[in-house]
């Protein structure tokens, strides 16, 4: 759990905004190019890997910055989804107000969770996180209005200004690159502030924060719901672009998969998790067609680059391009 | 009513050994190793799946039991030599990592090899019908044999730690790593013996259940969440932790789907209790989870950390 020194990520804040950049403008331009080479389909898949890049990019606040092992954090996800499928079922559809509805849940659950998860440490947090997340996961399974295990369909996706607009696969894929967007800004301008010195700091050297007259556990607490909301408003993107809501979405694994991107990617680096999401999608995309058992490919892949690679692809390519990790 | 409770009550005692057939290897790991292994409840079910294929092998539990036995420790023994060696001086993190691919590649392995539909396992002649216990309620005997032989298998633990000299390598191990190991004992093949047991155990717990539950990819995952509920009450490196919190839940988890619907609706009117029931049911035991680590931040029998 290393993390860049204050001075290492000040040097390396330009080379990461360029990368940025670049993947932005790049992500901008994909869906025009697959359409025009008659493979609408990859709009689709590339949907899904810009809102599960939200996903990680939130966990990669507390898990990166703050060192905390989250194995729960699928359920913010799943509580998303499912603001999404409960108002429209009572006939709010407008995205706005689901997002809203979304946060609010969200914060809350976040609140009363972190209050407890907070208080544990290393091993305990982890597994004490992923308890809650069975919470959350057996708690909708038990909504049996809403499909209960087997999830349920959405009549449509939601409305925005009250129209539907969002039916467009290409509209959607841009309002979950702008969100994206919007939060990687959120997310970057949060670490550099003294709140996320504070949380870094804390990840360091609990004691000397404690010693400097800081409370991190407040720090921690509005770090930990901040994440969750922004998990939560990928969520109700999710539901979007599936148009279906199940339980599913928010099991244990699905938590796991997200630790992977952020690792993947590399930790504490922002945009490193972004890029992870897009390799463990790219990766599924890419076994899938041969094996319905390409999670075994994923796992050996996992293993792999733990053995090989502390620091995920970020510390990889750091080391072949021969800068001190 | 009473049978019904006595009944639910000798069932949450048998989940209970079970899981503390599968979490007192976890937390040895855990507490002497200080490593995460979250694929150890898949060594559950591959116990399960190892004796359903050779108790069909050989058309009988128990040969299958003798052989199923020393695969499941060799296949311990490989993992541990493969994987688990090499991850031993890494972050939690790290081994948070690898064992989630493992457990990615042992679900669907096991699916890959024996399918998705669940296997059934024959039931020893000897141990097949029900007897009356208390006059009151019928007991199928292989279920009281699985109470019996796990409490047997839980004493002879207790005594193996407190009394024999590999329980006080153990236990000085779990207290202090480096001190045992500047002592002279060879530290490495202590940790290689106790995932060979740990991996032992959680099969022997997934061959005794497979003939009373049906074998599936599944059954590893939901004992896995189960056992670290299980450890994280007791109190991580704990045995005796282990076995008071898996009875604590096996008890809360079995009594809690019977009777919540049946005690909620003495104070609620009837649908909206088996509703309620439904779903207090299965969040239980995280909730009775919550509320030990709020009060106790490392569980019942934890070391208490600075």
């Amino acid at each position: 759990m290393t993390g860049a020194t204050p001075t290492a990520a000040r040097s390396a804040i330009a080379p990461r905004t360029i990368i940025a950049a670049m993947f932005f403008g790049a992500m901008g331009l994909l869906p025009v190019a697959v359409t025009a080479l008659g493979d609408p389909f990859l709009v689709v898949v590339l949907t899904r890997m810009i809102i599960l890049a939200l996903a990680a990019l939130s966990l990669d606040l507390i898990l990166g910055h703050g060192a905390l092992v989250s194995f729960g954090h699928a359920a913010f996800v799943g509580i998303g989804a499912y603001a999404v499928v409960i108002l429209a079922q009572a006939g709010i559809t407008d995205i706005a107000v689901q997002v809203l509805a979304a946060i609010v849940v969200a914060a809350v659950f976040g609140l009363i969770t972190g209050l407890i998860v907070l208080r544990t440490r290393g091993v305990y947090f982890i597994m004490i996180t992923l308890a809650f997340g069975q919470m959350a996961y057996f708690f909708f399974v038990s909504l049996s209005a809403y499909g209960g295990d087997d999830g349920i369909s959405m009549r449509g996706r939601s409305t925005l200004f009250g129209r539907d607009w969002l039916e467009n696969d290409m509209a959607l894929f841009y309002l979950a690159l702008a969100v994206l967007l919007g939060g990687y800004v959120l997310a970057t301008a949060l670490v550099g502030s003294r709140f996320g010195r504070v949380i870094s700091g804390t990840r360091e050297n609990p004691v000397r924060m404690q010693a400097m007259g800081f409370r991190p556990f407040g720090y921690q607490l509005v770090a930990y719901v901040i994440a969750g909301c922004m998990a939560a408003v990928a969520g109700v993107l999710l539901a979007n672009q599936t148009e279906f809501v199940s339980p599913a979405f928010m099991s244990w694994q699905r938590s796991g998969e997200l630790i992977v991107m952020v690792v993947l990617g590399g930790l504490g680096t922002l945009i490193g998790p972004i890029f992870g999401a897009v390799a463990v999608l790219l990766l599924e995309e890419v076994l899938s067609p041969f094996s319905s058992h390409w999670r075994i490919g994923l796992g050996v892949v996992l293993i792999l680059v733990v053995f090989a690679s502390p620091g995920g692809l970020a510390g990889m390519l750091r080391r072949l391009t021969g800068r001190g990790a | 009513m009473i049978n019904l409770f006595i009944l639910q009550v000798l069932n949450g005692f048998q989940l209970g050994i079970l899981l503390f057939l599968v979490a007192a290897g976890l937390t040895l790991i855990f507490g002497i190793m200080d490593f995460i292994n979250i694929a150890h409840g898949m060594l559950y079910m591959v116990g399960a799946y190892l004796l359903a294929t050779f108790a069909g092998l050989t058309g009988s539990f128990w040969f299958g039991l003798l052989i199923a036995m020393p695969v499941a420790i060799l296949f311990g023994l490989l993992l541990e030599f493969l994987i688990f060696r090499r991850l031993y001086d890494r972050s939690h993190l790290d081994q948070v990592l690898a064992t989630f691919g493992l457990t990615m590649i042992l679900s669907e392995g096991v699916q890959a090899i024996w399918g998705s539909a669940p296997l059934s396992v024959q039931m020893p002649a000897i141990l097949s019908g029900s007897v009356r216990l208390l006059g009151i309620i019928q007991y199928p005997v292989y279920r009281i044999a699985v109470l019996v032989v796990g409490l047997l298998v839980a004493l002879g633990l207790y005594l193996l730690i407190s009394r024999t000299r590999m329980g006080m390598l153990l236990r000085a191990g779990a207290s202090n790593r480096p001190m045992v190991s500047a002592l002279g004992v060879n530290v490495g093949r202590l940790f290689t013996l106790v995932f060979a047991f740990g991996a032992m155990l959680a099969g022997f717990a997934g061959a005794l259940v497979a003939p009373v539950l049906s074998v599936d990819p599944g059954m590893g995952e939901s004992v896995l969440i189960l056992t670290f509920v299980v450890i994280v009450i007791g109190g991580i490196g704990s045995v005796k932790g282990a076995f008071i919190a898996a009875i604590l839940v096996g008890l809360v988890d079995t009594l809690g789907r019977t009777f919540g619907p049946i005690w909620l609706q003495m104070v609620m009117d009837p649908s909206a209790a088996s509703q309620t029931g439904r779903t207090l049911a299965p969040m239980l035991v995280y909730i009775l989870m919550a509320v030990v680590l709020s009060i106790r931040p490392t569980g019942l029998f934890g070391r208490r950390i600075s």
